[in-house]
């Protein structure tokens, strides 16, 4: 069940927690910002019509984020 | 621009408010309802300018009490954080800190919370109460939070915070005078709300902190923590600091790096915690499945079909709307222009000073004014997609085709108003927060072949293929051939400023698809206006200045002659045509089209009438090019040769799509970029290009026996 995967490769609709960031770039902080933190549980709502980039939806807000960043994003589905 | 506050931005929004009136600032994450509760409070008293050396946008007004006190209100830029990542930001932050010189720090703020999403609007929020300013919090839009079954405790909010709390809803003007109210307490003091650290890391803090602090020039240092602010700047370019003073904080922080790794991100997980604790007290947020209006409407405008086929309607609405329906306006300002020219060629002496007020004066400030239906058009549905919330869905559609040449979807609507006129379309990437993606999209945006170069291409066709038998297709296959040309133009040379010239990592695009919501048409009318005063003020001093210093060059020196074509070859720019004649002959051109060059640098289809004057051509006025092209096809070089063969055509044709023959995009690219620096670089590059390609076309045309 506390199997990960990346963001990127969530199915869409699906629900997931975030477990932690592959990454300490700058742009995560801003994510983290933004309220995608370790913990936070968020949804896969769609991809863009060309498949890039991912909506995702979290505490209430709508966010774009792009393949790119998602693969740095290791989530665990619920 | 770059030295000192300009006239607009400062002074000028004062002078009708007392000095000592109480200075508010209004703060808030984008799309929470921040620009409603602006324009709520201040009706139309408002000023809009630049913060002077960045281009960021500055708005200032004047708000009264309930009891009808003056308040000077500066409206900041939306931010997520103050730990500033964009220029926006880096202006939110400093003005609050009290580090720019030019606006005073605010005694205190009204900051806008979005009830329907609080913890992220509370991230911002909480940094703000920290900041030992007396703040009023705004929680705007209670009743979208409500559809949405979430309720707020604005009672409990306001004794977690330590805070004035007042619910509203701007659009309707719902806790406007509750808001005024609480400005005008006499009693409003600084928050005691302070989120707890880690003793650790405020252990770690305190020891590397005030070694910063002390740095910090003649300590102006307003809050315990405004170095973390600045230490935990990603872009130090943005934060006004000297270089020695930059040098010591990358020092520090890497210090507290080594302290405490990851303080940064313990910092924004703490912040969050505690906005989670309070949430949980003050808000009930059953939770619920019911699909929102922004859902259902996102599955239809975001679908894989119906969504390119929304994009695609709206973008041929407005394109219809900017190219044909702008026509009718434009025409009347032009013959507006014509019929004020005609009456002064009645009431004046024939002379040199009806010349310049007619050729100089009233051609350039109808170049200006003939601009407008086409900048309010294009704002208006800017205004109106941007309001509704639909902007974000645009550049989340097209996001991912504009990556590939390092742009991001918010290049897109400009990009696309660059084919109607490309200086709207430069002052519309405003909407571009990244400043990379924002300085190479105005950089490449004059590479589309916008409408002025109709005209151009229109005649060179008609000479390239004059026969009528030739069918349309042709004809039309060229002009295609033409708009693809500038468009390649425009991927690859974003591609290689991307690449090459603005390196650096570009900012990841993190966007926010806010709710829906309907527009506000006050709004996007003060939006309108806005633009279009800005452009004729900055823009439309300078257009106005190179029409008249264009008027001189073709009128000087006098040459005693009937003959206008006479009097341009001896003047000015008939001698500066001759001067560059040597260089342009390897593109196929004579020295009279040196003269139409030079005079179609005030706007590319003077190309056409500066043609017509050259071959004496008398003006028929309307479309009609016959007479000009059967002149064009006449003329010959000295030894018989004919000027205008189908290489040289061909050759003018691809001039024209790449040069910057517009000064009306020179002057509102300086006033986007706020220096000369980038239009001149604009003006080098793109000139190199159109003089490169036209050689190409016409050398390897004649060596291939064309």
């Amino acid at each position: 069940m506390e199997s990960e995967v990346k963001l990127s490769d969530l199915e869409t609709g699906a629900e997931a927690v975030v477990k932690r960031f592959a990454s300490d770039e700058g742009f995560l902080l801003r994510l983290r910002e933004m309220g995608v933190l370790p913990g936070t549980r968020i949804t896969l709502i769609r991809r863009a019509p060309l498949g890039d980039p991912l909506e995702i939806s979290v505490r209430g807000s709508l966010l774009s984020v792009r393949k790119e960043e998602a693969e740095l994003i290791e989530v665990s589905p619920q | 621009m770059s030295a000192g506050p300009s006239p607009s931005t400062s002074g000028a929004a004062t002078t009708d408010v007392p000095a000592a009136a109480k200075v508010f600032a209004l703060v808030g994450n984008p799309n929470c309802g921040k620009t409603t509760i602006f324009n709520a409070l201040t009706g139309l008293r408002q000023k809009v300018g630049n913060y002077p050396g960045v281009t960021v946008e500055r708005k200032e007004g004047t708000a009264f009490g309930q009891h009808g006190e003056n308040f000077r209100l500066i409206d900041l830029p939306g931010a997520y954080s103050l730990s500033a990542r964009s220029p926006d930001e880096a202006v939110l932050r400093d003005v609050l800190l009290g580090r720019r010189a030019d606006t005073p720090k605010p005694d205190a703020v009204i900051c806008v919370v979005d009830a329907s999403n609080p913890e992220r609007n509370l991230y911002l929020a909480t940094q703000i109460l920290e900041l030992g300013i007396p703040t009023i919090i705004a929680l705007n839009m209670i009743d979208v939070a409500e559809s949405r079954d979430v309720v707020l405790d604005a009672k409990v909010l306001a004794a977690k915070l330590d805070a004035p709390v007042i619910p509203m809803q701007a659009n309707a003007r719902v806790g406007l005078i509750e808001l005024k109210m609480a400005m005008t307490r006499d009693d409003l003091s600084a928050s005691t709300y302070r989120t707890t650290i880690p003793s650790e890391l405020e252990a770690a803090l305190i020891k590397h902190v005030p070694a910063l602090e002390k740095w910090d020039g003649e300590t102006r240092r307003s809050h315990k923590w405004e170095a973390l602010y600045l230490l935990g700047e990603h872009d130090p370019a943005h934060s006004g600091l000297s270089e020695s003073e930059r040098t010591r904080y990358r020092d520090a922080r890497r210090k507290l790096e080594e302290g405490f790794s990851g303080w940064e991100e313990t910092l924004v997980a703490t912040r969050y915690d505690s906005i989670h604790a309070i949430c949980k007290e003050a808000i009930t947020h059953p939770h619920s499945d019911q699909p929102t209006l922004t859902d259902r409407l996102d599955s239809f405008l975001l679908h894989r079909f119906w969504g390119w086929a929304t994009l695609l309607t709206v973008m041929t609405v407005l394109f219809s709307l900017i190219f044909s329906y702008a026509d009718m306006p434009m025409g009347w300002i032009e013959s507006g222009f014509e019929a004020l020219s005609g009456w002064v060629r009645t009431v004046m002496p024939p002379g040199d000073l009806r010349d310049l007020i007619t050729d100089g004066v009233i051609a350039g400030v109808g170049g200006v004014v003939i601009f407008l239906p086409q900048i309010l058009i294009l704002f208006f549905f800017i205004g109106l997609m941007e309001d509704t919330g639909y902007m974000a869905r645009i550049a989340f559609i097209m996001d991912r085709l504009m990556s590939k040449v390092g742009l991001n979807g918010k290049s897109f609507i400009p990009l696309l108003s660059s084919y109607a006129c490309a200086v709207p379309g430069i002052m519309a990437a405003r909407t571009i927060e990244s400043p990379k993606d924002r300085l190479i999209t105005i950089l490449v945006a004059p590479l589309t072949s916008c409408s002025a170069r109709l005209p151009v291409y229109l005649l060179m066709i008609a000479t390239l293929v004059p026969s009528e038998k030739v069918p349309v297709l042709t004809k039309v296959s060229f002009m295609l051939g033409l708009y693809v040309l500038g468009t390649l133009g425009v991927f690859v040379f974003a591609w290689l400023f991307n690449r090459f010239l603005l390196r650096g990592k570009s900012t990841p695009m993190i966007l926010e698809l806010p709710s829906y919501k309907a527009p506000t048409f006050k709004a996007i009318l003060l939006h309108m206006w806005e633009r279009t005063r800005i452009f004729i003020r900055r823009a439309g001093t300078i257009i106005l200045g190179i029409s008249i210093l264009l008027w001189f060059l073709a009128t000087y020196p006098k040459h005693e002659s009937d003959d206008t074509g006479t009097q341009i070859e001896h003047s000015f720019a008939g001698r500066m045509g001759k001067t560059i004649e040597p260089a342009i002959r390897p593109l196929g051109y004579n020295w009279e089209m040196g003269v139409s060059l030079i005079a179609s640098f005030a706007a590319r289809e003077v190309f056409v009438s500066a043609m017509s004057v050259i071959y004496n051509v008398e003006d028929t006025g309307d479309e009609d090019l016959q007479p000009l092209r059967q002149r064009l096809l006449a003329a010959n070089h000295h030894d018989g040769r004919p000027v205008f063969t189908p290489l040289v055509c061909l050759s003018v044709m691809v001039f024209y799509v790449f040069a910057m023959q517009c000064m009306s995009t020179v002057a509102v690219v300086k006033r986007e970029t706020n220096s000369w620096r980038w239009p001149l670089f604009q003006f080098v590059y793109m000139t190199a290009t159109a003089y490169l390609a036209a050689l190409a076309v016409y050398q390897i045309g004649s060596r291939l026996g064309y």
